[in-house]
């Protein structure tokens, strides 16, 4: 493990070494991984830092490694999303966030693993294996991102991106102990983020600490004209973390600490809300009373958007095809063997929610049930300057203990999904340990108010020593 | 209730191959779900309206200005059917 | 007259526009000039929908799609939006085509046609924008194909689809309709009719109050007018055997001139339409002020005009109409010759001679045709000089002038021929009498004479009727 975790410690040792000397030593580093968090290592890494030397390349990220989650195009580097379907595929094109990750001298390290086309909250739906929780190798990293943010707790990368569907960031940085941010809905370009819910789904950075955070999210937000749902927005995030939260209001929504919640988790996060107030913030118990409806609202949408955007897997044009009579035959041969069981249940779901006869009962009452989840927020956040709750009901589960059970693990999903509904940002910072597994604390703003999510974010994790801890094996 | 024969239905409009045990388990997979869905019936929805973007913005454009497109073999890199410029597939009917 | 329909035919259009004139495709930068590019040049990673790459809206396609609204007659839509239609089809990139579904950019309006008897309105039912599908190539015949090519430049080019109601009564009617279309869509240069692929055609037909039929795969007007009349002769005959008629999709077979039932599993549909989520609505009204203002004037008005302006019979005027380009060719010529005059020689003779070579307006100059005119009325040379000069040089090029010379088509002067016919007269003594006594064919004689004493630069209609007048005396 190395010493230098954080951007400015690999900052400080390029400086006294090289860009080309930090890299080696992650690709070391990733070479003794046993957590199976990579599932593709980039070549040409090690030649992309030493040009950073070579032409002291002064971007805010110079030679800082990055890892990218394996649904996020780079060109020439293998994006498959996990899934068999996409077997030898290789973008010839960048995505925007990669785009503006280069510009800025970041070496992309490799891609990471997810679960397939990142539908799940574990990380073993991956047609590379499940990746390992870096706290307890019996246990799940938490999905979808699960590669991404077990490698950074792994220090196997300082930093990484993951997307966010319905809680794909925050899950597995609140399951590996490390930072994770959903930002705004048209906040971060999805240019080359292959879609699978996307009214819903956004990139997002994690890492060790919030400070690194708002770095990443200097470089990759921003308008891209080649996304039509980007917004125009300012992006300078790391100033305003050093602002205390005397006099901030807090809500804490009583439908993320009621039933399923685990007893030691609902504890730690009624401690951070404590240090907030010893911080001058005050808290008041708030209502989303259609968070029991956002699950299912949830979950017809993203299936049916799903459905219509892995239709075009079909084994013509790229990836894995089988063999067929026909166009017809050889597309649906390779679509029921290219795809993973979780992913098929859910595009059949997605087809049938769309289909004639039934587009009305399942995804029309959905997108109305969205618009009541989406005015709770508008609601309980004109009272309040942020919602706090555990990102996840409970610490990491074991390895195999829901995958047959695809609704007992949509079940886990219920703090986090409302946020991708609503398209506020949300970010999950480590705030203690349960049964020596790490737990989150989500921390939800309003739309575009970035800012104010991450400076809560940051005062906490100044005042407490949770995020300093690393797992047993890397220590 | 959805039926082993809209299993296969809605397997044909997917392009899933299902095969006739298959669809037995399918059905009951997704039964379990679609009852899961079915609670969003106890919600009042008379005149909510629809979200279909979180976002408020319309009239997003692009100038009609012309920019590279990829050259061929790059187009054609990642399959290897393909004939003289042009992606191969099997017939269609 | 009026028309009475005795079977009933009712067929109603939907034809495919693509928006060629625009620089680049409906949602990515790739150029739309690949008509006689290598298969597959003109993509990128959103025409050949690559995971990840999103769609963006052309700006001016939008504009066109208002403009062509408007020339309609139709009325334009407050706000619209995008919607997937989901299916699977190897020239379809995404397994969706990207395309307009209850809120079609422009609805319920009309354009009128020269119908079987006089004026008829063709109400257009609505008119929305797509993207094109990439173009498929069987190796062999559709059915008993090794394989299929695609090649994707096509993928993703703007069109906009124009759906009639089923007011055409014969595929005569339906021709009009095509023509009077295009004719509409030229005037407003928003596509060069002329590439493969700008305008596609699927026809729907019912025959008796019957069940109708969709025929697919039209590419030609030609082709449209013949696949209607086998589709109606087939329907017609099918119901004299006893047989009914019932919904269906049939393709035609261009080179057998048939339609072919395309029954199969693939053709169930249940099209899954939603809204795209990667594109934003389109709020369009506050943009129609601004795109009325670049309306040209259309081929009704434009009639209208000629025949008010410059006097001329609606047959001429609506000839002069019906492509732009004539319209403005006429136009030309009447700023130097008699209007009257000039409707005359562009609408039937000159028209007449391009149609038949199959040539466009752009085949001959205005100058030659001033030119010509101008020598005709001079009486420099004869009428049919004139059209011997245009055909020359129609066919083998060249300017009038040189042509004349060369093909000595000046007429003489008008004293030579009364000299040369006196002189004949006089010199023929029993054939002016044979002719006076009823031998008609005694004149022919003196004509031949008169021709000869000119060196066949007179007019011999013109030598006959001075002959014939001073024969009187
Ligand atoms: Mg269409
Ligand atoms: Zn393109």
């Amino acid at each position: 493990m190395a010493a230098w975790t954080d951007i400015s410690g690999i900052r400080q040792k390029i400086a006294d070494s090289s860009a080309e000397e930090v890299t080696a030593s992650y690709i070391d580093i990733i070479g003794k991984s046993k957590i199976n968090g990579f599932t593709t290592l980039w070549d040409e890494a090690i030649n992309v830092a030493r040009d950073i030397d070579a032409n002291s390349h002064d971007g805010p990220l110079a030679g800082v490694p990055i890892a990218i989650k394996e649904n996020i195009s780079t060109k020439g580097i293998s994006t498959t999303c996990s899934s068999k379907i996409l077997q030898g595929y290789v973008p010839p094109y960048d995505a925007h966030v990669i785009e503006r990750l280069k510009e800025a001298g970041a070496v992309i390290l490799g891609k990471t693993n997810m679960d397939e086309f990142a539908m799940g909250t574990s990380t073993e739906s991956s047609y590379y294996g499940p990746t390992l929780n870096p706290w307890d190798p019996s246990r799940v990293p938490g999905g979808s991102s699960g590669g991404s943010a077990a490698v950074v707790a792994a220090g196997e990368a300082p930093v990484s991106l993951g997307s966010d569907t319905g809680g794909s960031v925050r899950c597995p940085a609140a399951f590996c102990g490390t930072v994770g941010l959903k930002p705004t809905y048209g906040c971060i370009s999805r240019y080359g983020l292959i879609s699978y819910a996307n009214s819903l789904e956004q990139i997002g950075p994690l890492a060790t600490n919030v400070a690194d955070i708002a770095a990443i999210m200097e470089v990759v937000a921003g308008h891209d004209p080649r996304d039509s749902t980007s917004i125009n927005k300012e992006n300078t995030y790391i100033d305003a973390l050093a602002e205390g939260v005397e006099g901030m209001r807090i809500g804490v929504p009583e439908e993320y600490l009621s039933h399923g919640i685990d007893e030691k988790v609902e504890k730690l996060v009624w401690d951070s809300i404590h240090t907030f107030e010893d911080l001058g913030a005050s808290y008041e118990n708030v209502s989303l009373p259609h968070t029991r409806y956002a699950l299912a609202a949830y979950y017809i949408i993203a299936m049916s958007e799903a459905s219509s955007n892995l239709a075009r897997f079909d084994g013509t044009r790229y990836g894995f095809c089988a063999e067929g009579d026909n166009w017809h035959l050889m597309a649906s041969k390779t679509r029921a063997e290219g795809f993973g069981a979780e992913v098929k249940r859910r595009i059949l779901l997605g087809t049938y929610a769309l289909s004639a006869g039934y587009q009305d009962k399942y995804y029309l009452k959905a997108l109305k049930v969205r618009t009541l989840v989406k005015q709770d927020f508008e609601r309980a956040l004109a009272n309040v300057d942020v919602l706090m709750g555990p990102t996840m009901p409970t610490p990491a589960f074991r390895i195999g203990e829901k995958i047959g059970d695809p609704l007992s693990l949509y079940m886990s999903d219920v703090n986090t999904v409302p946020i991708n509904l609503a398209g506020v940002p949300s970010i999950s910072v480590p705030c203690g340990f349960a049964d020596n597994m790490p737990v989150g604390l989500q921390i939800t703003g309003t739309h575009f108010d970035e800012k104010t999510i991450m400076k809560a974010a940051y005062n906490f994790e100044q005042n407490t020593e949770h995020h300093k801890k690393r797992p047993p094996e890397v220590a | 209730m959805i039926t082993k024969e809209e299993v296969e239905h809605v397997g044909w409009l997917a392009r899933i191959d299902i095969s006739d045990d298959e669809s037995y388990a399918y059905a009951q997979k997704l039964n379990s779900v679609l009852d899961y869905f079915g609670q969003l019936d106890e919600v009042d929805t008379e005149d909510v309206p629809p979200t279909y973007h979180v976002a408020d913005i319309v009239n997003v454009f692009r100038e009609d200005k012309v920019q590279d497109s990829m050259p061929q073999e790059e187009v054609l890199a990642n399959t290897e059917h393909k004939h003289d410029g042009n992606f191969k597939a099997p017939r269609i009917i | 007259m009026v028309y009475d329909n005795p079977d009933d035919v009712k067929i109603g259009l939907e034809v495919h526009v693509q928006l060629n004139k625009l620089k680049t495709k409906l949602f990515c930068g790739c150029s739309t000039d690949y008509h006689n590019s290598d298969p597959n040049s003109h993509v990128c990673p959103v025409c050949l929908g690559l995971p990840g790459s999103l769609p963006v809206i052309n700006e001016r396609a939008v504009e066109f799609a208002i403009k062509i609204g408007l020339a309609l007659n139709c009325s334009i839509v407050e706000q619209t939006q995008f919607h997937r239609k989901n299916y699977y089809y190897p020239d379809l990139p995404k397994g969706f085509q990207t395309t307009q579904y209850d809120y079609p950019i422009a609805g319920n309006g009309k354009i009128v046609i020269e119908g079987e008897d006089g004026e008829r309105v063709i109400r257009i039912t609505r008119a929305h924008m797509e993207e094109d599908p990439g173009r498929l190539q069987h190796i062999g015949n559709i059915e008993r194909s090794k394989g299929t090519l695609i090649n994707y430049n096509r993928s993703g080019m703007a069109l906009i689809e124009i759906v009639s109601e089923p007011d055409m009564r014969s595929p005569k009617e339906a021709r009009r309709y095509l023509d009077k279309l295009r004719s509409i869509l030229d005037y407003l240069d928003v596509f060069n009719g002329d590439l493969e692929g700008a305008m596609r055609v699927d026809a729907n037909v019912s025959v008796f109050n019957g069940q109708r039929v969709e025929v697919k795969n039209i590419s030609s007007f030609k082709g449209a007018e013949r696949a209607l009349l086998y589709e109606i002769m087939r329907q017609k005959n099918h119901i004299r055997r006893g047989g009914t008629i019932t919904m269906e999709t049939r393709h035609f077979d261009e080179a057998r001139g048939v339609t072919l039932s395309m029954r199969t599993k693939e053709e169930e549909h249940d099209y899954r339409y939603f809204p795209e989520p990667d594109l934003v609505p389109l709020r369009v009204a506050d943009r129609v002020p601004e795109v009325i203002k670049t309306l040209p004037e259309l081929p009704d008005a434009k009639k209208e005009r000629f025949m008010k302006e410059y006097n001329i019979a609606d047959m001429h005027a609506r000839a002069l109409t019906i492509e732009i380009k004539v319209a403005n060719f006429y136009e030309e010529v009447v700023s130097k010759v008699d209007p009257k005059v000039a409707a005359v020689w562009v609408a039937d003779i000159l028209k007449g001679e391009l149609n038949y070579r199959d040539l466009t307006i752009d085949a001959f100059r205005v100058e030659d045709i001033v030119d010509v005119m101008e020598l005709v009325i001079a009486n420099s040379i004869t009428e049919q000089s004139g059209v011997e000069i245009i055909r020359t040089v129609l066919d083998h090029g060249g300017k009038p002038q040189d042509i004349i010379n060369k093909k000595g088509l000046l007429k003489v002067e008008d004293n030579i021929v009364a000299k040369a016919v006196e002189e004949a007269i006089a010199q023929n003594p029993e054939a002016v009498a044979d002719y006076r006594a009823g031998k008609e064919k005694s004149l022919n004689f003196i004509v031949g004479k008169v021709m000869q004493k000119t060196k066949g630069r007179a007019d011999a209609r013109e030598a006959r009727e001075r002959l014939i007048e001073k024969l009187k005396e």
